[in-house]
């Protein structure tokens, strides 16, 4: 290998530390019997997972975060579809303006999004709760979902779906039974990609939750307490492995599914 | 057999603005192999998926076996299609394909696997049913997508384009299998292609369209010798055109002056018509209706020219010559090479550029487009 080889294979080794060498750090001290993020490192304990999962206030931080982020991507995914088809399917006037509107959150700074929301609904008198946190996340999770699934849709030959109907199926039969198990490959995806984003979301949740915490709103609130951060460190440890094993998941029935179909991998994340 | 299938009267269909179908009338006998053939753009396809339900119509009625179709939607109709690219469930085995439009049928599943197997064997897929389909190559797709829509027995198989995705062996092939299938079954078959040697193998009868309307319906035969414009002469097979001058009429012939060839007279039967843009009277002739004489060969043909061989094409069991006639140059000023085609015989050297030969021919075999 040449001197410039060299060069930018260092650059990916830097490149990657940086990325990923901050996560390493969190199951390090998660298990790290010291209250204070420092090294050297104290001695092994579990101390911090019992402390985390004794906290009532995170458990519901948690209970919520799932909730919304369930909610917010099964939403998310059902219009992402009912959009992906209609814009990849059928054309009809004004289209491309109401796709370029559905897709705007995506590059809408989120505090804007956050903040004409808080407005509206205050003037509108609605309670914030779970739910207007759901929905915002579902407005930003859709250009996602959507993006995901138009990929899926569009890769598809639209007579398999005339075929069907040919075939004697009503057209939603034919849909329910061709089209489905055809895209179901970026559904998984497109629900993935919104649990994430919906998970780890601040600044709507921060706006529209009230006085419910979320899991993010939660940690920011703990890290003004120094002797909160090792339970910190125990929570995104077992974000970190959560995050994992979904990504492994949709991976394989990604893969899967694409393997039964024998096409080529579309509308995935990896 | 000579019942009507399916009848179009006056099918129009615009989207928007553009005239896709400008008046289809048509008859298709029950039992017959019958071929829509045009370029692409023409409308053939768009008459095809409105025949099958796909697409609506915008004026005219199209009956299939006797019922307009006005309200039937496709997953209705007597008809079933086979489509360009095929249109296999890839998430299926190959018998979940074929009986996938039984799903709605009350037989037991013992009788309905009977069915699927009847009909993988007829389309020489026996044994294949626990394939999946994705794993099948070009050819089988298609017998699938045939087995898939002559299980349900349909009166009329609907097949767009159902070849043009395969190799030319392959083609030729499925050709074949394709009317010994017809003939088998004794469904009328309708058949969408471009490829006009593909219509004149397997049609009974041909509808040539251009630009949304039937321009000729015919028989293969009489389509090739007898072309209603010369916009279908041009289309099937190669037609050579030279200029002509009109000389005389009577009620039943006409006197004509052609560049090269000189003065014939021509029965009514030899006189089609000739397409707007043309610039006048055009003669037509095939390539093989002319015969290229060999140095000192005697012939019993009516007519001789003499030529120059500007180009000569070598396919092994044809060759095709390029020629100048002489004095073809005499009405317009443009010179005007004929392709005349010589099935190569034992013992009768090829021609070699540049040498005068002379040709025979018979006024018989001339076509006048006025």
């Amino acid at each position: 290998m040449n001197r410039s080889g060299r060069g930018l294979q260092a650059y990916a080794v830097i490149y990657l530390l940086f990325l990923y060498a901050p996560i390493i750090l969190l199951p390090l001290f998660a298990f790290n019997s010291g209250t204070i993020i420092a090294f050297p490192l104290q001695g092994f304990s579990t101390e911090w997972f019992q402390e985390m999962w004794a906290n009532a206030t995170l458990r519901r931080a948690l209970t919520n975060s799932l909730t919304i982020a369930v909610s917010a991507s099964v939403l998310a995914t059902c219009f992402g579809i009912f959009a992906a088809r209609a814009s990849t399917r059928f054309t009809f006037p004004g289209k491309g303006g109401m796709m370029g509107f559905i897709m705007l959150p995506m590059v809408l700074p989120e505090i804007i999004v956050a903040m004409s929301l808080l407005v509206v609904l205050l003037g509108m008198g609605v309670q914030l709760s779970l739910l207007t946190v759901i929905a915002g996340h579902t407005l930003i999770c859709m250009p996602y979902a959507i993006a995901v699934l138009s990929t899926a849709f569009s890769s598809l030959d639209r007579s398999l779906e005339e075929a069907a109907y040919d075939l004697g199926e009503t057209k939603w039969s034919a849909f329910r039974l061709i089209t489905l198990p055809l895209v179901m490959p970026g559904i998984i995806s497109a629900l993935l990609i919104s649990f994430t984003i919906s998970l780890d979301e601040f600044i709507i949740a921060f706006f529209l939750a009230g006085n419910e915490p979320t899991l993010p709103t939660y940690i920011f609130s703990q890290l003004r307490f120094p002797r909160a951060i090792p339970v910190i460190m125990a929570l995104g440890t077992v974000l970190v492995l959560i995050s994992i094993v979904l990504l492994a998941i949709g991976e394989y029935f990604r893969r899967r599914g694409n393997a039964r179909i024998g096409g080529s991998p579309t509308g995935g994340l990896l | 057999m000579t019942e009507a299938m399916i009848a179009c009267k006056g099918v129009h269909k615009y989207y928007g603005d553009y005239h896709a179908l400008r008046g289809i009338d048509l008859t298709i006998r029950a039992g017959e192999f019958f071929s829509l053939l045009g370029p692409s753009g023409c409308g053939k396809t768009t008459l095809l998926r409105t025949i099958a339900g796909f697409e609506d119509i915008s004026q005219g009625v199209v009956l299939i076996d006797g019922r307009d179709m006005g309200d039937v939607p496709a997953n209705k109709r007597p008809t079933n299609m086979v489509f360009q690219s095929y249109a296999i469930f890839p998430h299926l085995t190959v018998a979940q394909n074929v009986a996938f439009g039984l799903r709605r049928d009350p037989r037991s599943k013992a009788d309905k696997a009977a069915a699927v197997e009847e009909a993988l064997t007829m389309v020489g897929l026996k044994g294949y049913g626990a394939r999946s389909a994705h794993a099948l190559s070009g050819g089988q797709r298609q017998r699938v997508a045939l087995a898939r829509a002559l299980i349900l027995k349909p009166k009329v198989l609907l097949l767009d384009e159902p070849l043009s995705a395969l190799d030319r062996k392959m083609r030729e092939q499925m050709q074949v299998e394709l009317i010994k299938l017809q003939r088998q079954v004794g469904i009328t078959f309708v058949l969408v292609t471009h490829d006009q040697e593909e219509a004149l193998v397997m049609s009974d009868r041909i509808a040539v369209m251009f630009e949304g309307e039937i321009a000729q319906l015919d028989g293969p035969e009489a389509l090739y010798a007898r072309p209603a414009t010369r916009r279908v002469a041009d289309f099937i097979g190669v037609m050579n055109f030279l200029p002509a001058r009109i000389l005389s009429e009577s009620a039943s012939t006409v006197t004509v002056e052609v560049a090269g060839l000189g003065q014939v007279e021509l029965p009514e039967r030899q006189i089609s018509r000739a397409d707007p843009d043309d610039d006048g009277p055009m003669i037509g002739f095939r390539p093989e209706t002319m015969t290229l004489l060999g140095p000192g060969a005697t012939h019993s043909q009516p007519r001789e020219t003499d030529a120059t061989i500007d180009e000569v094409v070598y396919y092994g069991d044809m060759t095709y010559y390029d020629l100048r006639l002489d004095g073809a140059e005499a009405l317009d000023g443009k010179a005007r090479p004929v392709r005349i085609s010589m099935r190569n015989v034992f013992g009768r050297d090829v021609q070699e550029v540049g040498t005068r030969t002379r040709l025979a021919w018979s006024p018989g075999s001339l076509v006048l487009f006025r």
